[in-house]
């Protein structure tokens, strides 16, 4: 289609108005698609349970399918379908009776510890759309919080803090390096995200300078002078810093994923966004107080000595009272473990924790790093306690778990300790990542909150519903009205449009929100604008005298140009937002720019599409039913014609 | 049928500098009342707590506020919503006080006063937050008027893009004065509609000019004048039927939208109508004093008139 080409050299009128068939079968084929992915919306959604596992370490596999299903037998309850994915199971059933049911008899069967879960089960709903519709990978639009309910927190991870933390340790660990190597040094102290080592003697300096240089990569020496004194000052490398920022953000949301699991939401989304934030969004749950509460707690870990008399091993082994100054806490596979309550180490003292092997027996390892000040106390302590127990523990919402309680070979200088033996690759993965993830490495803010509630959800589906739908039949009546059959296929075009927009959303899985329902019938209103254009000009082309059929075709054709341009500049504008939009711009820019894009589509390709074919055919074309040309003359006004 | 039956082209451009004088007005207006009155930003943007309570009967707004203001809360917003039944409350941020801590009490106090109360939604930003939100949205205008200025400088001329731009930002100057001059609510959704309505506004803009160029193609006598008169008139009834068309959809917004799209909808109700003005009686007029003669549009003629590949064989509607 070109832009002007044909000015007063009109091609044959039998080529003109026809397609080839490849062009109707794109037309037909973009059809279907449409329909298909547009197809789950309709079907509605039916009450489900979600089942998914509640630590990194449990896998869902056919072996829990079969304990549901046969729990769900034997209390009578019929699922209408059971959907196993790789992160949860989803029951569906009939109606909202049998679910809430269907849930409780799920709890008991699979939560044989209900102060230590080891699935998440919740509540969800699902779409009712048949398994072939599943298995094409169509599913229904997918719904932003304002249309469904729940609530949407922004986190600010306070990363100088996180920076200050790491800073710290590093001084801690200068100082004991220094010690080591026997440098003397006449002070080391953090200056905010700098740590100022003091010298006396020009020599010392440069040995604690090459040995900086050597061992702390992570940092970057600077010489300086504070009055008689020879200062090295060692601020963080650029590098260094990023990568604590970076590791301080996926830390904590780790955390976030492991403390929401417990709230029992079906799917909760945590996102980072930008450098310094996460996004937590939690369909559905309305308690913001108790996601609130969750989201804010700290966990800490603490590493203890296990208690190796007789008396313990008995009370580990029965429900006998423990020992004086001994506690009893559960290893994670349901083993009970004795330990002192004197406490060795906190997780304060714990700078990182990595899944990797053993360097002699090639077993599975979790390497731990500790501070200067760990290092040290763990030292004394595995020097006094070689052929013992330990156990690091892990406390959260006061309860505590023996994450792994290994025997102490030998004494363990240096910070850097390894876990192994009995583990396996996943175990420990899991392991370090429990270690890692069992605190914040940074404290968080809540710089935005939303709460929508389920019934507000709902009136907002309805509301951007019932403006979409009155705006299309408004605007549709009124082309058929004004333009005759050209109005109509302007608006069978307008309908496509639709359609491959829903189809489009559902297809991306964007999220649909009410100011993109908005945007929606926004971009209705102006995909008409291109059909106008084209069936304006095809009236002029009459008025001016013109054979129909080249009136038709010069009208397609000189629209075309015109339509293109005005497209783009919406888009642009459409594009602005969506590169600074947030939030619900964002959600409005999306279906926006989306909706240009079929529109150019629908309005131009598919409705010439329909003109071809109604009207390209018949050779001997009289008069095309496009309303009143008007001719100021006053000759034949009122050409009507089907 | 047909609503334009226009025999002659309309002299616009006669009446150019009444016109231009009726927007200069208005937009210093708007100025004026941006200025003097200012924007009532939401708390998107101001930062602050937002809770939307509902009763199962009509609500007082006068005892909400009382009760609220008993819990030692200061400068307090209490407002229908939507219906009189619901209530909309906006709390600036408070020091030393998280917002879950300031919406929960205020909850409660409304609930022991009347059980009925319930808390449909609340909102929470951060004064970091909705600076940034602020900036953005700047941004995004910069982005929105660079581009399209870029976009018709290339596919017409300076003159245009810059007849464009000042015609359609004064439709955006236009919708800010309302919002200043009603105190309406301007919140994201409305910064949304204000930068589409400005891509879209243009649009009109790049169809005239359309035939604009396309007529001093085609009429080699006309003068500036009588070309741009011309132009406007017979694209004039694609103009409104196009603006009719798309404010349908707006005015279905309006009715069945409910309050969280009132105001983005009258947003594109005033930019719609104003773009419809800008567009044929303001931009074609900057570009007419701007100079804009057929030697700009028209280049020598290299290739034969009509041919595919001629820059210039624009679009005609």
């Amino acid at each position: 289609m070109q832009a002007g080409a044909g000015l007063g050299a009109d091609p044959s009128p039998r080529a003109m108005n026809r397609y080839p068939l490849w062009k109707y079968a794109i037309l037909v084929v973009a059809l279907l698609l449409g329909s298909l992915y547009t197809l789950p919306n309709f079907f509605g959604e039916a009450p489900a349970v979600q089942i998914s596992p509640a630590k990194a370490a449990m896998r869902l596999d056919a072996a829990t399918q079969a304990r549901v299903e046969q729990a769900l037998a034997g209390a009578g309850l019929k699922p209408s379908a059971i959907t196993l994915e790789p992160n949860s199971l989803k029951v569906r059933f009939e109606d909202t009776d049998t679910q809430l049911k269907a849930k409780d008899t799920l709890s008991q069967a699979l939560i044989s510890d209900p102060s230590d879960p080891s699935f998440v089960i919740a509540l969800n709903l699902i779409s009712r759309s048949p398994a072939w519709l599943s298995a094409l990978n169509a599913a229904p639009m997918y719904l932003g919080l304002d249309l469904r309910g729940g609530v949407h927190f922004m986190l600010q991870v306070d990363m100088p803090a996180a920076q200050t933390k790491r800073v710290e340790a590093l001084a801690g660990d200068i100082r004991s390096a220094l010690r080591e190597k026997n440098i003397r040094h006449a002070g080391i102290a953090r200056q905010g995200d700098r740590i100022d080592i003091r010298f006396r003697d020009e020599a010392v300096l440069g040995a604690a300078e090459n040995l900086l240089k050597d061992q702390f990569a992570d940092l970057l020496p600077v010489r300086g002078k504070d009055g008689a004194d020879l200062l090295l000052s060692a601020t963080l490398q650029p590098v260094a810093a990023k990568r604590v920022q970076e590791q301080a953000l996926k830390q904590n949301i780790t955390t976030l994923h492991n403390r929401i699991n417990e709230l029992g939401v079906a799917e909760p989304v945590i996102q980072q966004q930008g450098a310094d934030r996460i996004v937590v969004q939690l369909p559905g749950v309305q308690d913001t107080a108790k996601a609130k509460d969750i989201l804010g707690r700290t966990a800490t870990l603490e590493i203890r000595l296990v208690e190796d008399s007789a008396e313990a091993r008995a009370a580990e082994l029965s429900n006998a009272p423990v020992p004086f100054g001994t506690e009893r806490y559960l290893e994670r596979n349901g083993q009970a473990v004795v330990v002192k309550k004197q406490v060795i180490l906190t997780g304060e003292n714990l700078t990182d924790a990595q899944p990797g092997f053993d360097n002699q027996t090639q077993e599975a390892a979790v390497h731990l790093t500790l501070d200067a000040k760990g290092a040290r106390i763990f030292k004394d302590v595995t020097r006094e306690n070689v052929g013992k127990r330990m156990a690091i523990l892990l406390f959260e919402k006061g309860k505590g778990e023996v994450v792994t309680a290994p025997v102490i070979r030998s004494e363990i200088g240096g910070g850097r300790v390894q876990i192994s033996g009995r583990m396996s690759t996943v175990e420990a993965n899991d392991v370090a990542l429990l270690l890692r993830a069992g605190s914040l490495a940074a404290p968080m803010e809540i710089i935005e909150e939303r709460t929508i509630g389920p019934s507000l959800g709902a009136e907002n589906i309805a509301k951007g519903f019932d403006s979409v739908t009155w705006g299309f039949v408004a605007v549709a009546a009124f082309m058929c009205f004004y333009y005759m059959l050209f109005g109509v296929f302007s608006s069978i075009a307008l309908g496509v449009n639709l359609l491959l927009l829903v189809a489009m959303l559902s297809m991306l899985q964007a999220t649909l929100t009410l100011p993109g329902m908005a945007a929606m019938a926004l971009v209705l209103g102006m995909a008409i604008d291109a059909n106008v254009l084209i069936n304006e000009r095809v009236r002029e082309e009459l008025r001016n005298g013109a054979a129909p059929q080249s009136a038709i075709h010069a009208g397609y054709d000189r629209a075309w140009a015109t339509i293109l341009d005005s497209n783009v500049t919406t888009l642009i504008a459409g594009l602005a937002l969506l590169a600074f939009g947030s939030g619900p711009v964002r959600g409005f820019a999306v279906v926006h720019c989306l909706g240009i894009l079929t529109s150019m589509f629908s309005a131009v390709f598919f409705s010439r599409g329909l003109v071809n074919l109604w009207y390209g055919r018949q050779k001997k074309l009289k008069g095309v039913s496009i309303g009143t040309v008007w001719r100021p003359e006053g000759t034949g006004a009122g050409q009507k014609s089907a | 049928m047909e609503f334009f039956k226009i025999r002659r082209d309309i002299p616009f451009m006669r009446h150019a500098l009444v016109f231009n004088v009726v927007s200069l007005l208005t937009f210093v207006a708007a100025v004026f009342f941006l200025f003097s009155r200012g924007l009532h930003l939401s708390v998107e943007f101001t930062g602050g707590t937002l809770m939307e309570v509902s009763y199962n009967h009509p609500a007082d707004v006068n005892l909400v506020r009382n009760q609220i203001a008993g819990l030692g809360f200061t400068d307090v917003q209490v407002q229908n919503f939507g219906s009189t039944r619901d209530v909309l409350i906006r709390m600036p941020v408070v020091k030393g006080q998280t917002s879950a801590q300031q919406s929960e009490q205020v909850l409660k106090a409304l609930k022991a006063a009347d059980p009925t109360a319930e808390l449909r939604r609340t909102e929470f930003v951060g004064p970091q937050v909705g600076d940034e939100l602020a900036i953005d949205g700047l941004k995004a205008l910069a982005f929105v008027v660079i581009g399209i200025m870029l976009y018709l400088a290339i596919r017409f001329e300076w003159k245009f893009a810059v007849a464009a731009i000042i015609a359609n930002l004064h439709d955006v100057i236009i919708i800010l004065g309302f919002f200043a001059f009603f105190q309406w609510e301007f919140s994201l959704p409305v910064l949304a509609a204000v930068l589409a309505v400005l891509g879209y506004s243009v649009n009109e803009s790049v169809v005239i000019f359309d035939r604009i160029r396309e007529n001093f193609r085609r009429f080699r006598k006309m003068d500036t004048t009588e070309i741009i008169d011309n132009a406007i008139t017979s694209t004039i009834s694609r103009t409104i039927i196009t603006h009719g068309s798309t404010q349908l959809m707006v005015l279905s917004m309006l009715i069945f939208g409910g309050a969280t799209l009132h105001y983005f909808a009258l947003a594109l109700t005033i930019g719609i109508l104003f773009g419809i003005y800008s567009s044929v009686f303001v931009a074609a007029a900057i570009a007419m004093w701007l100079g804009i003669r057929r030697e700009d549009l028209i280049k020598a003629p290299v290739k034969p008139e009509g041919s595919p590949d001629d820059p210039n064989s624009g679009a005609v509607v």
